[in-house]
């Protein structure tokens, strides 16, 4: 530990700190090396990268602001923080996009070296707000980042230009002296991360060590924060994204069918993680294709599947859509298969760096035809990985095609992860049929409803599949009206049956009372951290956590029977509400948010509040929907 | 059937027909490229089990449905797609793809160029009868202008696509043509295809007899008048007894001439001469020789050896397990920044 005046330390429970800045700025680095440093300290840790979808907007504007948000806590903690207790900018534009989410009386660090009239004018301020008193609310901690940054590369071999680039350093050293952080671990990391360019790292490292020991002298800051360390349930941790569990998830599943992972794929924010992840893992025997399309990615997944192999597909919403024919034809061959949908905002390209939920219509009834598929969504970062094991598993035992839901929140957003015991996972059998006495194209496992798995090479065993319709047991073309209609129940059947691969169903809470909130994927922690919060005080409230969408679980029916109201929380216009409506014919509310952004804690607690108290309560911009679904 | 399958007993053409009816229209061209197919398969020794027919939609797209092999009938248009997920992770297996000019140039002309690019070992055949039949009869990417049809009552207006051009372009190594009816050269070029390690595209000339009767009948019927035999290394020549041959002029356009050293008439060592393995551009420019302007050049256009996608796929997995080592997931899984927490509940 670095020497300091213990006197001063404040211990705090929990800190929300939000990075923010150009897009160029290094936000991102920032705050994922801040992340590490909480992680060392132990604190349980949520995070929440934001950033536009253009590479680089035109600088200083308003298009081109990145942020990332942590939160990191002494205790267990479900999200990224509802808004920030402290907020570092470093532009006039990033305070203009950011400051409203501060707290009052929330700490403000400012790049006031930015704050120049160019840049006030790309910002829409008419006058320079750390002059004119706008900022008084907050504790405002003025520092000319951009000069500190020069002076300390005074003599550097650098150009004028990376020495800028350097300036995140001075941030996150700044903010490693405000909360305590040991700053060797971080200076060995950056002489390694820069081991190929030695300038570089030496001028990150000075510069860090500036920032670190300008929160040190300056008698600005006079308290060192610090989070004790969170109790964990006892293991070995690291710290993952959605994104990074998937894939790993993925590669695992594929493991554990004993057989190599064939991953294609179309670049497709914010899907690309999965491909770029994958693609790495070469010497584990999988092999990635970056297909000319959306359809040929899936094309060349059925092909594979088709081949024998453990087949996987990624897109985002859009990408989903083009493969909506193949979806079927995987359907209709009873092929395994998962497609991956990491949801962004929509219709059309939408807003394809910010989450979204509304790609559930689309995955449960997205096709032409009847076209049931088991729907499967992760709830937390780390969860991604057990889901992708999970949707593996249940598309190899039934021959059938597995949409797996992600969203961008949870892809980019972190959490520290208790590493698996690989060896408690189930191998997942994938015996190919090879014996052809008596063999049958729609033979079907009488417990699953798969037919059997044969696959080119196997001699005796010679067959056609196709997308037209077959006969139910020969696989021959039939267009028997009876056959059709008994292969489409099969088809449906099939998917019911998966309900005997679900484990308990995911409450917090009692089993009645007053309200029940039901939810599903990403929106876990904002919806289980406001029902604990409830419960805290004494409400009769329950959270029902939906891990698989198609089926709907099984033991859902009793339970919303048993709850005097029922709050639908969605990142969506009502879309599981209306497919619970429509399933038990229930009069249930919805909680609804549109924003490119993920539900806060205090909305949630808002909207249950409002329910218990009679009101149809609205919380500012997020709207409690009329039972059919409409906006109101 | 099981105790066959394990003998290595010559196959026969019957032995590759499967037990559904063919449903194709009567006199349909289709008839005679899949007998074709099924015969020089017998004879090349090629192993059912190994062998699988992938297609997309239209009528030739039913081919797989006739050959006792495995057999993918897919979604229209993406047949080089499901072909290329099937080849990158089974190289063992022979795969061919059957598409016709609509499936594979009009709503699968993507998938088509990219397979070719990236020279999946694909055999690829394209029933080119310029016309969609199962659809009953509307102008395709290969018609000619002014084709009358269902949907172009007053005569299609776009310029038609020629197959070969484009497969050429996009990086094929393997290319030819031939009618459907002409079962000796087919059978010659389907078995050096068969052999060729790479990307495979044939055009063959087929007779829609209900949508598009005799659109190639000048071509069939006047094999001599209307056809180039290519053979490697000959002069390109055709007419009665090779008469007439083709020429390129100062300016690069392609000429028909009278052989011979007389007044008017072109001595042979002026002649284009054939060559497989040529240049591209030459490739390009007798591809673009085109009824009824000229005789169509059918056999091999050209080939040239790449190696396959599929290859590199696998030697980049296997460079990487010579690397790396085999994947060790414990280990991945533990990569990183990683820490344990003790019984206490706390990070150690």
């Amino acid at each position: 530990m670095s020497t300091r005046d213990s006197q001063l330390d404040t211990k705090l429970e929990r800190v929300v700190i939000r990075f923010a800045g150009d897009s160029g700025d290094g936000m991102q680095l920032t705050g994922t090396e801040f992340t590490k440093a909480a992680a060392e300290a132990g604190n349980d840790i949520a995070t929440f990268p934001d950033f536009p979808a253009e590479i680089r907007a035109p600088a200083g504007s308003l298009a081109g602001v990145s942020g990332f948000q942590l939160h990191f806590s002494s205790t267990e903690i479900y999200t990224p923080g509802d808004a920030p207790d402290v907020l570092v900018v470093m532009n006039p534009a990033s305070l203009k996009t950011n400051i409203k989410d501060l707290i009052e009386l929330g700490t403000l660090i400012v790049n006031s070296g930015t704050f120049v009239d160019a840049n006030l004018t790309k910002a829409g301020y008419k006058t320079n707000p750390l002059e004119d008193g706008s900022l008084d609310k907050y504790k405002v901690h003025t520092v000319d980042i951009s000069h500190l940054t020069m002076t300390a590369l005074d003599g550097s071999p650098l150009s004028n230009k990376e020495k800028g680039r350097a300036k995140n350093f001075f941030a996150l050293g700044l903010v490693f002296w405000m909360y305590g952080r040991e700053p060797e671990n971080e200076i060995r990391r950056i002489v390694q991360q820069f081991a190929k360019k030695p300038d570089l790292g030496d001028a990150n490292v000075k510069v860090f060590k500036a920032g670190y020991h300008y929160g040190e002298t300056a008698e600005v800051f006079q308290t060192v924060y610090k989070v004790p360390a969170a109790k964990f349930t006892p293991g070995v941790y690291r710290n993952i994204t959605g994104g990074e569990a998937l894939s790993l998830g993925l590669l695992t599943g594929a493991h554990l069918a004993g057989k190599p992972l064939f991953y294609s794929g179309y670049p497709i924010t914010p899907a690309s993680t999965i491909l770029h992840t994958l693609a790495k893992y070469k010497n584990f025997g999988c092999m990635t294709f970056q297909a000319e399309d959306e359809i040929a990615a899936i094309g060349a997944a059925l092909g594979a599947a088709y081949g024998g192999s453990i087949a996987v597909t990624a897109s985002s919403g859009p990408g989903i859509a083009l493969k909506g024919e193949g979806i079927g034809l995987g359907i209709m061959t009873e092929l395994p298969l998962v497609i991956v949908n990491v949801q962004r905002g929509g219709p059309s390209t939408g807003l394809p760096t910010k989450t979204e939920q509304s790609d559930l219509f689309q995955a449960v009834f997205g096709r032409n035809g009847e076209a049931p598929v088991p729907v499967i969504a992760c709830k937390t970062p780390g969860d991604s990985f057990y889901c992708a094991v999970e949707a593996m598993r249940v598309a190899v035992k039934y021959m059938v095609p597995v949409i797996l839901l992600s969203d961008g929140y949870l892809a980019n957003g972190s959490e520290p992860w208790p590493l698996p015991d690989l060896r408690a996972l189930k191998p997942i059998p994938t015996g190919h049929r090879t014996d052809p006495e008596g063999y049958f194209v729609y033979q079907r496992n009488p417990e699953t409803l798969g037919r059997a798995w044969v696959v080119p090479g196997t001699p005796g065993l010679e067959h056609r599949i196709g997308g037209i319709e077959k006969d139910s047991l020969t696989g021959n073309i039939s267009y028997d009206p009876e056959n059709h209609q008994r292969q489409t129940k099969i088809r449906a059947e099939k998917i019911q049956r998966v309900t005997q691969e679900f484990g308990e169903i995911d409450l917090r809470g009692d089993d009645e009372g007053d309200v029940l909130v039901v939810g599903w994927g990403g929106t876990y922690g904002a919806l289980r951290a406001a029902t604990e919060a409830l419960r805290h005080q004494g409400k009769k409230v329950s959270h029902v956590h939906l891990r698989w969408l198609s089926p709907i679980e099984p033991g859902l029916d009793r339970l919303v029977r048993r709850f005097r109201q029922v709050l639908v929380a969605e990142l969506n216009m009502g879309q599981l509400l209306t497919i619970l409506r429509a399933r038990y014919a229930l009069d249930a509310v919805g909680l609804n948010k549109v924003m490119g952004q993920p539900f806060k804690v205090k909305e949630v607690v808002d909207a249950i509040d409002g329910l218990l108290g009679g009101r149809a309560a609205s919380a500012g911009d997020v709207e409690i929907t009329a039972a059919t679904g409409a906006m109101v | 059937m099981s105790e066959a399958a394990k003998k290595p007993v010559k196959l026969s053409k019957k032995d590759f027909e499967s037990d559904q009816d063919v449903r194709w229209c009567p006199g349909c061209g289709d008839y005679a490229i899949l007998a074709t197919v099924q015969r020089t398969l017998a004879h090349l020794g090629c192993k059912r089990e190994s062998t699988v027919f992938v297609s997309g939609i239209g009528c030739s797209s039913r081919f797989p449905y006739y050959m006792n092999t495995y057999g993918f009938h897919s979604i229209h248009g993406r047949a080089p797609a499901v072909a290329t997920g099937l080849k990158v992770t089974r190289p063992d297996l022979d795969v061919w793809v059957i598409t016709g000019d609509g499936d594979g140039l009009s709503i699968g002309g993507n998938h088509l160029i990219h397979a070719l690019r990236r020279n999946v070992d694909l055999k690829i055949l394209l029933f080119n009868n310029q016309i969609y039949g199962l659809t009953k009869g509307q102008y395709s990417p290969t018609s000619a202008v002014g084709t009358r049809a269902a949907s172009t009552p007053n005569g299609s207006i776009d310029h038609p696509l020629n197959p070969l051009s484009i497969a050429i372009a996009a990086g094929a190594t393997f290319l030819a043509r031939v009618v459907d009816t002409d079962a000796k050269l087919m059978a010659t070029i389907l078995e050096r295809a068969y052999k060729h390690k790479g990307a495979v595209f044939i055009e063959l000339l087929q007779n829609c007899p209900v949508f598009n009767d005799g659109i190639w009948e000048e071509v069939q019927d006047d094999p001599e008048g209307k056809q180039i035999k290519l053979v490697d290394g000959q002069p390109l020549r055709f007419g009665p007894g090779g008469s007439r041959g083709v020429r390129m002029r100062a300016d690069l356009e392609v000429e028909l001439v009278e052989v011979g050293d007389g007044p008017g008439q072109c001595p042979e060592s002026h002649l284009l001469v054939h060559k497989e393995r040529g240049a591209k551009a030459y490739a390009q420019l007798i591809a673009g020789m085109m009824h009824p302007q000229f005789p169509m050049p059918v056999g091999i256009l050209h080939i040239e050896d790449k190696p396959t996608y599929e290859a590199m796929a696998a030697a980049q997995v296997r460079d990487a397990i010579a690397k790396s080592g085999p994947g060790d997931l414990e280990k991945l899984l533990y990569s990183g920044m990683t820490w344990e927490v003790g019984a206490d509940g706390v990070k150690a």
